[in-house]
């Protein structure tokens, strides 16, 4: 029999007894929506630990998988999207990953379903969900208007709006301004805008000479490798890049190209990217399971599982953080090994480990060739019963070096093949 | 479709309405330092088996080998951009935990 026999024959079956429980007869049966950092590594993992013992059918609406980590190279022309993007061919026959082109449209907890795009329903032990992020773009009214979405760029979720926005940095004449606004934290990537605007000052450095950067952070600081995205700005981009700080973005004059602060200031670009304030990926917060702030997902730091929902893990972007756990692709992978194996564990009868670590390590291009990174080690704390870094772990570079770009470029390598083949 | 064909997913179906619920079967339990050294793998390539040729590959290494680089990253007295400050997360217990998964695992073998 082949898995999608399988699976139709579980829906079926679903379709017919109407119970849920008996379906995936012998076998455990793990559902992963989601194919980014977190998700493609829990599927894979699972796959891996269990030695093939636990089905999983994988939920993935892109065709192919594009890395947001390095997606800041193609604005600054070092790199291409395509080098960022890699399919899920591994993930199938290598691990016969039952990989479904397809979105989850609703989640049934009580009966452990999942209805999916195409009217397909899935039927889970556990399900693991990957969402990443949802836009909350009713924080700024100006781009809910028609079409102002193609125009007022995020590039907050790299593909096809990366490649649009490196072309409007292409178009704009020399002598022109390119501003960027950085919702309040906590969003995806800490030190990502603020290296995206020395790779956009790095190509405008050696393109476009007259133009500017301007940063517009709704934050108070730099909100990660502050001193060291300081001294490069001042050391390199000192006539490009200037830093705003407050600057809370809270609507957009989008055929002004004119962002809008809270205080009503307003700044006008020749290209605007905005980041809009984001919260939990849109199915797991209409599942009700974004119980902190209505916006982050709460999850046992031991299993993932949610704190709302039995028998669903929720990793990456979409959960409310441990203190000084950044929202990060690095992350997600290393929440989705420790999901994998409380999954695995869970599904044999044994008790998960009690004392996970993870590690996290971010590194920043703050041109096409020199890096910074910022590393830490979390572990779990049992009587805060939370994930603490370890004293005395963890650090920054001392400096940019060609050296550390070379290890960044290593660490993408690795991480991508460890989710993905 | 011939009228009196069963497609596979039917035929399935039909042989597990037949089946009762069954105990799930159990795999082996996860490698013993394999969950630790997944925390190092993200960098190092799955199982220490690295892609590319910027960093050695951590798997067949040898045990005292690895343990002493280990060691003298968490003691500061062998130079790293970033391995002075990861080391220093783990105890020595799992260091000595980590040398051991890592030393087992086949050099570039298949995943």
């Amino acid at each position: 029999m082949n898995r999608r026999n399988f699976l139709q024959a579980t829906a079926i079956l679903a379709a017919t007894t109407g119970c849920a429980s008996i379906v995936g007869g012998s076998r455990p049966h793990v559902v992963v929506i989601g194919g980014g950092y977190g998700g493609a590594t829990a599927a894979k993992y699972i796959r891996m630990w269990s030695q093939g013992s636990i089905d999983v059918t994988l939920v993935e609406p892109g065709g192919a998988f594009v890395s947001c980590p390095l997606s800041n190279l193609v604005l600054g022309g070092s790199r291409k999207i395509d080098d960022l993007t890699m399919g899920y061919h591994y993930l199938e026959r290598r691990y016969n990953i039952n990989v479904l082109h397809d979105s989850a449209s609703s989640i049934d907890p009580a009966k452990r379903t999942v209805r999916l795009l195409s009217g397909a329903v899935l039927n889970y032990d556990r399900l693991v969900l990957s969402p990443g992020i949802e836009f909350l773009w009713n924080e700024l009214p100006g781009m809910s208007v028609e079409g102002a979405q193609e125009k007022i760029l995020h590039a907050w979720k790299a593909g096809q709006q990366t490649v649009a926005l490196r072309k409007q940095l292409e178009a704009m004449p020399d002598g022109g301004t390119f501003a960027m606004t950085i919702p309040p934290a906590p969003y995806r990537c800490p030190p990502g805008p603020y290296e995206r605007v020395c790779q956009v000052a790095h190509y405008f450095s050696q393109h476009k000479p007259k133009s500017k950067v301007l940063l517009l952070d709704a934050n108070e600081d730099v909100v990660s490798k502050g001193p060291l995205f300081k001294k490069v700005w001042k050391d390199r981009y000192h006539n490009i890049i200037e830093y705003r700080p407050s600057f809370k973005t809270t609507d957009v004059d989008v055929s002004a190209r004119t962002a809008i602060s809270e205080l009503g200031d307003k700044v006008k670009a020749d290209v605007l990217n905005v980041v809009p304030p984001h919260r939990a990926g849109a199915i797991a917060a209409q599942t009700g399971l974004a119980n902190m702030n209505k916006r982050w997902c709460e999850v046992d730091f031991i299993t993932f599982e949610s704190t709302q929902a039995k028998n669903i893990h929720i990793i990456g972007d979409a959960i409310q953080v441990s203190p000084l756990m950044p929202k990060s692709g690095h992350m997600a992978n290393q929440h989705g090994k420790v999901c994998a194996a409380a999954i695995v564990d869970l599904l044999s009868a044994r008790t998960p480990e009690q004392a996970p670590t993870l590690t996290n390590t971010c590194y920043s291009y703050i041109s096409d060739k020199d890096v910074i990174h910022v590393a830490s080690v979390h572990t779990y704390n049992a009587e805060k019963k939370t994930l603490l870094i370890v004293p005395g772990s963890g650090g920054v570079s001392p400096a940019p070096t060609e050296l550390e770009g070379r290890y960044a470029d290593s660490w993408a390598r690795n991480i991508w093949s460890d989710m993905l083949t | 479709m011939k009228p009196n064909a069963i497609t596979p997913a039917i035929a399935l179906t039909l042989a597990l309405l037949g089946t009762a619920a069954s105990a799930t079967q159990a795999a082996e339990p996860i490698p013993q330092g394999a969950r630790l050294a997944a925390t190092c793998t993200s960098c190092h390539g799955t199982n220490g088996q690295i892609q590319g040729n910027a960093l050695p590959s951590l798997a067949g290494q040898q045990k005292e080998a690895l343990l002493e680089s280990l060691k003298a990253f968490k003691a500061g007295t062998r130079p790293a951009t970033i391995m002075t400050q990861i080391a220093k997360g783990y105890n020595d217990e799992q260091l000595e935990a980590l040398a051991a998964y890592f030393a087992a695992q086949k050099q570039g073998g298949a995943q």
